[in-house]
């Protein structure tokens, strides 16, 4: 049944949700404002809101001291390299947990989440020199691996949930119906996991796109992503509030765009598949 | 046809025996029902004959020949789910037409075909919709229509009208009947509500933990459960049972007397009883008699019965409607 809303409750919980979607999003907008002001603007105290002196020198500066797009082709090639990965070994592996689950699954999921409770730092060493070692530091091949075994007890765990919510019966109709299994896998189950699979990839895709302790301490240069682009811009020759914003900014605008037209299915991917 | 048999079949899951030693045999065109309390195996013993569980032991014979290690699909049977399990991103049509892709049909003897079973549910303005923006009486019916095209040798409802509303259950209930009798079609049909069973059913099957317990036309379970547990469980408002006195004076353990054969008699003529709540229907009375010692009888009586909450009353049953049983719960016939 609908509940009855008065319109001063409307109203105030339009205010009330405008107000935190702004507190929300004001860091971003600050950092926005920011890269858009001089050096000098940037740190000034009061600080200026909208009434300064536009400039776009620091995204020319940023550009020409260090090449953006060598940084934003590491970044889509090892975000999106790390995550087709994981697709490729999590969708059967998730898959077999859903529809062929043995005694030890839930085990073996368990198992495998427990890998993202120890703190990253504590296998930093030897994960360093197994990279060393390998001659892997500061290569894409050497990151898009880290970072997709990283994330892959996540996505098997986001897959194997969506894969479990897909009813029985309906598979079992299919059988009914006269459905191979490789049919039944083409017509039915792909159809009905597609927007799981697609949420979560899409989740995987913006942690990767925004990993940046193992991409801060495994590359420099070559393989380094747009991580490493703003991080220096933080520290060594002082503190450039202007610039870093610049750089963050376009760090992040890729990743934005790609957020704001697939709305749905990221909430669906961060909800676990609760919102439909 | 689609005549099937069901011969010793046992099903245990793990240590659990679920289904114990059924044996049926249902007749080609023949409409049965499985009936029993939730749990007591219903689905488990239909998904045996789908094909969807394997017995534990016995054999499961389809028009003469054993099907236990053939796979659902080669059974030639189809199955209308409880909860419809509509495949959610095809059209009506593709849910329909889904089962005769699969066997390879051509396309325009499938159109044909699909057509046909959307004009006789009704669905014919429906078939590009998506099974979401259906009702729930809708969506039965796709289920239906996905079951009737395959022109399978006999359907299993798994207790397919539970989701609907009571007006829609007992119009589809009829619909489902006149269906069944118009295809002439075997089919099985699981549900937990005795009316359902005794309205739709050519023959009941009674099922008690995992145990046929009687096999019979709906009158025969009427008229002569053989247990009291089959007498109990079938007929509504349930049977009266009393034992004691009463009982042994009819050389029985427990006797059972329907609601309906329970006559409000004259003063002080048979058991005497007060009535605690009187339901006038107006189509029939029915009262809740606190009969001391022997309990708290149901009466039903035909029409307008003039008593209320309260007055006093003397209850006889019908000796001829009398049933009896012995001390394991055995009817005891004459
Ligand atoms: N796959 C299974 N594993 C273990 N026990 C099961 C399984 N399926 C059903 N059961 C058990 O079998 C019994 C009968 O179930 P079911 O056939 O679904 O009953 P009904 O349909 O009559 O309500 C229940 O006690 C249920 O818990
Ligand atoms: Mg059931």
């Amino acid at each position: 049944m609908a509940r009855r809303v008065s319109p001063t409750r409307i109203v105030v919980s339009t205010v009330a949700a405008w107000a935190c979607g702004l507190l929300i999003f004001f860091p971003i907008l600050w950092m926005v404002l920011a890269s858009f002001k001089t050096e000098l603007e940037a740190f000034a105290i009061p600080p200026s809101f909208l009434f300064f002196e536009w400039t776009t020198e620091n995204y020319i500066t940023v550009q020409t001291r260090s090449d953006y797009f060598h940084h934003a082709m590491n970044s889509i090639v090892i975000a999106g390299g790390s995550t087709i990965i994981a697709a490729l070994i999590a969708v059967p592996a998730a898959w077999s947990m859903a529809f062929a689950p043995t005694r030890r699954t839930k085990d073996i999921l368990l198992w495998m989440l427990s890998t993202k409770m120890m703190p990253a730092v504590g296998v930093l060493v030897p994960i360093y020199l197994i990279f060393k070692n390998l001659d892997l530091l500061d290569t894409r091949v050497g990151l898009v691996a880290i970072l997709c075994l990283g994330n892959l007890p996540i996505v098997v765990w986001m897959l194997f949930t969506y894969f479990k919510e897909i009813p029985r019966d309906i598979l079992e109709a299919a059988r009914m119906d006269g459905a191979t299994v490789e049919r039944e896998l083409i017509y039915v189950l792909t159809p009905m996991a597609i927007p799981g699979i697609a949420s979560t990839l899409l989740l995987n895709l913006i942690l990767a796109w925004n990993e940046a302790f193992w991409t801060l301490n495994l590359s420099t240069s070559q393989a380094a992503p747009l991580t490493v682009f703003i991080a220096s811009y933080s520290s060594p020759e002082g503190l450039f509030w202007a610039k870093l914003s610049a750089a963050s900014t376009m760090a992040i605008a890729p990743i934005l765009v790609l957020g704001w037209f697939s709305q749905r299915q990221l909430v669906r991917g961060l909800t676990f598949g609760a919102v439909k | 046809m689609g005549q099937i048999t069901l011969q010793s079949v046992h099903k245990s899951f793990g240590p659990l025996n679920i289904i114990k030693d059924a044996n049926l045999d249902i007749e080609d065109g023949s409409f049965v029902v499985f009936v029993g309390p939730s749990g007591c195996g219903k689905t488990t013993l239909l998904r045996l004959i789908a094909g969807l569980e394997d017995v534990t032991s016995g054999q499961i014979l389809i028009d003469g020949r054993n099907v236990v290690n053939v796979p659902p699909a080669k059974r030639g049977l189809s199955m209308v789910f409880q909860s419809y399990a509509l495949y959610p991103h095809m059209s009506v049509r593709g849910n329909i037409a889904f089962g005769l892709k699969m066997a390879g049909m051509p396309r325009p003897e499938i159109d044909r075909k699909v057509e046909a079973a959307a004009a006789t549910l009704n669905l014919t303005s429906y078939l590009d919709r998506k099974p979401r923006e259906l009702s729930g009486g809708q969506r039965q019916r796709v289920a239906i229509g996905r079951a009737i095209v395959r022109e399978p040798k006999a359907f299993l409802f798994d207790e397919p009208l539970s989701n609907l509303d009571a007006a829609l259950r007992v119009q589809m209930r009829m619909e489902v009947t006149r269906l069944q009798k118009q295809l002439a079609t075997t089919a099985i049909y699981v549900t937990h509500d005795q009316v359902e069973a005794m309205t739709m059913a050519d023959r009941i099957v009674v099922l008690n933990a995992g145990r046929v317990e009687q096999y019979g036309t709906p009158l025969e379970l009427y008229d002569r459960p053989v247990n009291l547990f089959v007498a109990g469980f079938i007929g509504s408002p349930k049977m009266n049972f009393v034992s004691g006195l009463p009982a042994s004076l009819h050389g029985a353990a427990t006797i059972g007397i329907r609601p309906e054969h329970l006559r409000v008699v004259g003063d002080g003529e048979g058991w005497p009883g007060r009535v605690s709540v009187a339901e006038h229907l107006g189509s029939d009375t029915f009262l809740y008699v606190d009969a001391a010692e022997l309990g708290l009888l149901t009466v039903r009586g035909l029409g307008e019965v003039h008593l209320k909450g309260g007055d006093r009353v003397w209850l006889s049953p019908d000796p001829a409607r009398l049933h009896r049983f012995d001390k394991e719960g055995v009817a005891i016939r004459p």
